[in-house]
């Protein structure tokens, strides 16, 4: 069953780096993230590289693997042949602090950005009720384990370092779109959208939703959605879903836009 | 030491899984600066990996259920060892710390009226558990994360500042805490980034730094879990309680050896999953043990039919607290029926239609769909016992979470006392809750009495703890600190596993003995930045002193009880039930000694039956008067 694989590894840091060739063993039923770790136990003990629970859970060890954004915990060593060289390098659209492991500081300073939730002033706790069919919109995007695999692979990033500064990626976009359906949620948030996310620059080309570990419809089911509602469609059947305890999602004209800070 | 970074803070929090997250909440409410300190990157502590849900007695589902039926389920799932104050505490609070979560903008799965949904669960009377699907701690951890962020905005608003009262140091490690005159001072950390050393300055600390399971070989925890903060409070003069309680959950993957440890949820058995061994038989109606037999169905008939009548039907066996499911299936394999890769199976593909458990289960469809080839609608999966939690942890007070060392919380897997000699599932989100707001309140209140008079740091104190956390840089020649890991797991999985005689576990301190050696001579190739092998020989001290607890502890406890099997003392001693064990440093090592129980109040010990009480508790502990 154990075979040796051929491995290329991005060694280096911020200033500098290249691929190191590497073989290593490979048992039976084993993902990438196992050879990483070999390879780190026996022959690179200094190798930096980021997971933390190893179930695809976390979203902790994004990678490319052979240039396909993956979670090498989830990535099995029999999707590829014995023979083939697998090459592994960081993620290409956050910045390199050393080997595998990027700075992702971009996606929590957006993440700051959103609007928080903002339940009716005069709702008390214990007192929440929601239909199952209203939460489920949202529920799929809370799915997300923020492996960032999707901010990663845009390509209004990813060709483009310029637009980070006016635009916050698919998962934030989400995010917005995720609050948006909370059938309790009291903000607008149609400006924010566009005006601190940048919701104009998606031109729904799909590659986040092909990468989303989660497989969560990020496209289909968030942005589209969201690009409608902010052209103000007047109607969207997916919006309008008759609701058995929301009043009427009343929203505030204009959000508190947060300053972008 | 010029140029070293150094904070101050009101409170310094350790951790940022649900319990570390819960306290910075409530310690900022309270008007106090928080850092929160955590290794990993905010949002994917452990507890993100939590499925079942989070036990609170809110009566959704069954309206019979209150706070002193949790309570009750409690005790019984601990053996009676709990903390009772703390068991108490937390089936009054856990309700209102879930509606909370609603308010922060959690999204429970409902009831058909609207209502936060409860799943049934192992060793709860009714259905019990807030859930999402089965990925209820990432819900958990992602609600939390976004109360602090919504904390941040409102800070930012009012001072221009999104860190001016929270701040969060990601991927830190915290390898000291800083004591003076018996009241703690700060911590001392290094960032994993770079190996830049960092200091904070604070009068509090609140350790909720999660579980140990490294050091066991087969395992569902993540990296992070090797102790530290079991450690740290130890050597800075805290105790820790019970270290001979390990949770091992019955159901981790097996197959294949590089995910055998994962996690299957107990969700499975919950929503009707059955356990069967290699001759196709439901084995756990052979293992109903006489305290439980009250409470659970004798044939697969009665079982099935609970599913659909639980009031006039009792409980499968296969949702016994997880003790005695994993005992059974350690004895199943042990007698030869076990499965081609050494557990037993576990089958919903024929207890429900295939659209329903990728509905119900999806992350565990997920998981073996792409982990084991195997699809659980089609075919059963392949089970065993794997290392899950620590009961045992750090003695706190139950009302404040205060150690025995002044200024020093700690709240979550990491505290001690609360599940006594077994945890019932769904009641770790819960502690983390519950808990987790009483330390950050507790932290708050200690700093507002200080009033002003903060323990100092001293020079003396910051060079110590840069030393040691920089020696193994310094050592020529030494040991693969990967290697000695992978040692020290095994010994402890072989030598103090899930069923434990005093002849190994002697054998394991004497090992222990020479592991102390070889750690400290662990040597670490390559320089400080993200260093992962450097980093690994400063959670080996941890994970070492942490394991002699653990083997001290339970080779001293001579009675088999929850977490803690013993093959020479099989049965469970209502004697032992009065006792503690409590762990301290002592050299470069541990001692332990017995401390009694506090007698539970009056109140309630009558919620129980005397008749109940009689197979737990000597003569003289029954409760006095009419009732006897
Ligand atoms: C697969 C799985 C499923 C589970 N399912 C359930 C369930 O359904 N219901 C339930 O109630 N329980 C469940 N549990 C148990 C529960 O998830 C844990 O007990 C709980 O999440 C622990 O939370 P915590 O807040 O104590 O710590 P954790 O979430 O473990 O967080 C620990 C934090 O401490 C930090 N830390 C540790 N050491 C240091 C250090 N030296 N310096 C700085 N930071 C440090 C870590 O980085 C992390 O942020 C499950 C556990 C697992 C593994
Ligand atoms: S669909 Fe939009 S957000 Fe997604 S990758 Fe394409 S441009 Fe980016
Ligand atoms: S949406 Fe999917 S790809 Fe994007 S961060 Fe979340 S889990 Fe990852
Ligand atoms: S390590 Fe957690 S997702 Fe891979």
């Amino acid at each position: 069953m154990t075979y040796k694989a051929k491995l290329r590894v991005w060694r280096g840091d911020d200033e500098s780096g290249d691929l190191k060739n590497y073989e290593v063993d490979v048992n039976e039923g084993e993902v990438v993230l196992d050879i990483v770790h070999r390879l780190q136990a026996t022959q690179a003990p200094d190798l930096a590289v980021r997971w933390n629970c190893k179930a695809g859970k976390c979203g902790s060890c994004s990678a490319e693997v052979n240039g396909k954004p993956r979670l090498m915990c989830m990535t099995r060593m029999n999707t590829f042949t014995e023979d083939e060289v697998i090459t592994i390098t960081p993620m290409r659209t956050f910045p390199v602090i050393r080997d595998l492991v990027t700075d992702v500081s971009y996606n929590y300073a957006k993440a700051r950005m959103v609007p928080a939730f903002a339940p009716p002033a005069d709702l008390e706790p214990g007192d929440y009720r929601m239909a199952q069919v209203d939460v489920e919109r949202s529920q799929e995007f809370r799915k997300c384990i923020e492996c960032f695999l999707c901010n990663n692979v845009c390509h209004v990033m990813r060709d483009h370092e310029d637009n980070k500064a006016s635009f916050s990626g698919p998962r934030f976009l989400m995010r917005i779109a995720e609050l948006d359906m909370h059938p309790l949620d009291t903000v607008d948030r149609r400006q924010t959208a566009v005006e601190d996310h940048g919701l104009g620059y998606c031109n729904i080309t799909k590659c986040c939703t092909e990468v989303c570990p989660e497989h969560i419809h990020i496209t289909d089911n968030a942005l589209i959605p969201l690009k409608e509602r902010v052209a103000d469609r007047k109607y969207d059947p997916l919006f309008s879903v008759a609701s058995l305890f929301r009043k009427g999602k009343e929203k505030r004209a204009a959000a508190p836009a947060t300053p972008k800070g | 030491m010029t140029d070293l970074e150094r904070h101050s803070y009101d409170v310094v929090v350790i951790g940022a899984g649900g319990a570390g997250l819960r306290a910075a909440i409530e310690a900022r409410l309270q008007g106090k600066t928080v850092a929160i300190v955590c290794k990993s990157l905010f949002g994917k502590a452990h507890t993100v990996m939590a499925e079942g849900g989070i036990a609170a007695a809110m009566g959704n589902v069954n309206p019979k259920d209150n706070w002193q039926v949790h309570f009750r389920d409690t005790m019984r799932g601990g053996k009676f060892l709990n903390s009772w104050r703390m068991a108490e505490l937390h089936a009054k609070e856990a309700p209102q710390r879930v509606w909370e979560l609603e308010t922060y903008g959690a999204l429970f799965d409902r009831t058909p009226d609207g209502k936060i949904s409860q799943r049934n669960f192992g060793g709860h009377e009714y259905p019990r558990l807030a859930h999402v699907g089965d990925r209820s701690g990432l819900e958990l951890i992602r609600t939390l994360q976004q109360k602090i962020v919504s904390l941040q905005q409102e800070d930012f608003r009012e001072t221009g500042d999104y860190e001016s009262k929270i701040k969060i140091f990601a991927e830190v490690t915290v390898t000291r805490l800083l004591v003076n005159d018996g009241r703690i001072a700060g911590a001392y950390a290094y960032y994993r980034e770079t190996g830049d050393f960092v200091l904070f300055e604070a009068p509090a600390v609140v350790l909720a730094t999660g579980g140990i399971g490294k050091t066991f070989k087969v395992t569902s925890a993540s990296w992070e879990y090797t102790g530290d903060g079991h450690a740290l409070a130890m050597r800075a003069g805290a105790t820790t309680l019970n270290m001979e309680f390990i949770q091992f959950h019955p159901t981790g993957m097996v197959w294949p050896l590089s995910v055998k440890g994962i996690l299957v949820t107990e969700s499975v058995r919950g929503d009707g999953g059955i356990l069967t061994n290699s001759e196709g038989k439901r084995f756990m109606f052979d293992y109903i043990p006489d305290v439980f037999k009250a409470q659970y169905a004798t044939t697969p008939e009665e079982g099935d039919r609970w599913y659909t009548d639980p009031e006039n039907n009792r409980r499968p066996p296969e949702l016994l607290p997880r003790d005695e499911v994993a005992r059974a299936i350690n004895s199943e394999v042990k007698a030869g029926r076990g499965t081609p890769h050494g557990g037993v199976y576990l089958d919903v593909s024929s207890r429900l239609p295939a659209d329903v458990i990728r509905k119900k289960l999806p992350s565990m469809w997920h998981q073996f769909k792409e982990l084991a080839d195997v699809d659980i609608t089609q075919e059963p999966m392949e089970v065993g016992p794997t290392c899950h939690y620590v009961m045992g942890g750090v003695e706190v007070d139950p009302d404040t979470e205060q150690t025995r060392l002044p200024g020093l919380f700690a709240a979550g897997e990491v505290s001690g006392g609360m599940h006594g000699s077994n945890r019932l599932g769904g009641n770790s989100l819960s502690d983390l809750l519950v808990f987790g707001r009483r330390a950050g309140l507790g932290a708050a209140i200690y700093v507002d009495g200080l009033a002003g008079s903060r323990p100092s740091v001293t020079d003396e104190m910051v060079a110590d703890a840069e030393e040691e956390a920089l020696a193994a840089f310094h050592v020529e020649g030494g040991e693969n600190p990967y290697t000695i890991h992978a040692d020290l797991q095994q010994t402890m999985n072989d030598l103090v596993g899930i069923i434990r005689t005093e002849s190994e576990m002697r054998e394991a301190l004497d090992r222990l003995e020479g592991f102390k050696e070889r750690v400290r001579r662990a040597s670490v190739q390559g320089g400080r930045a993200f260093n992962p092998g450097w980093h690994l020989a400063l959670d080996l001290k941890n994970m070492l002193l942490v394991s002699e607890a653990i083997a001290r502890s339970a080779l001293e406890r001579q009675e088999s009880r929850g977490g803690h099997t013993r093959d020479d003392y099989p049965v469970m001693s209502p004697e032992w039930r009065q006792l503690n064990i409590v762990s301290r440093t002592e050299g470069d090592g541990v001692a332990i000694y017995r401390q009694p129980l506090d007698p539970m109040r009056e109140d309630l010990l009558e919620l129980f039956d005397v008749d109940e009480l009689k197979k737990y508790m000597t003569e003289a502990e029954l409760p006095k008067g009419e009732h006897s």
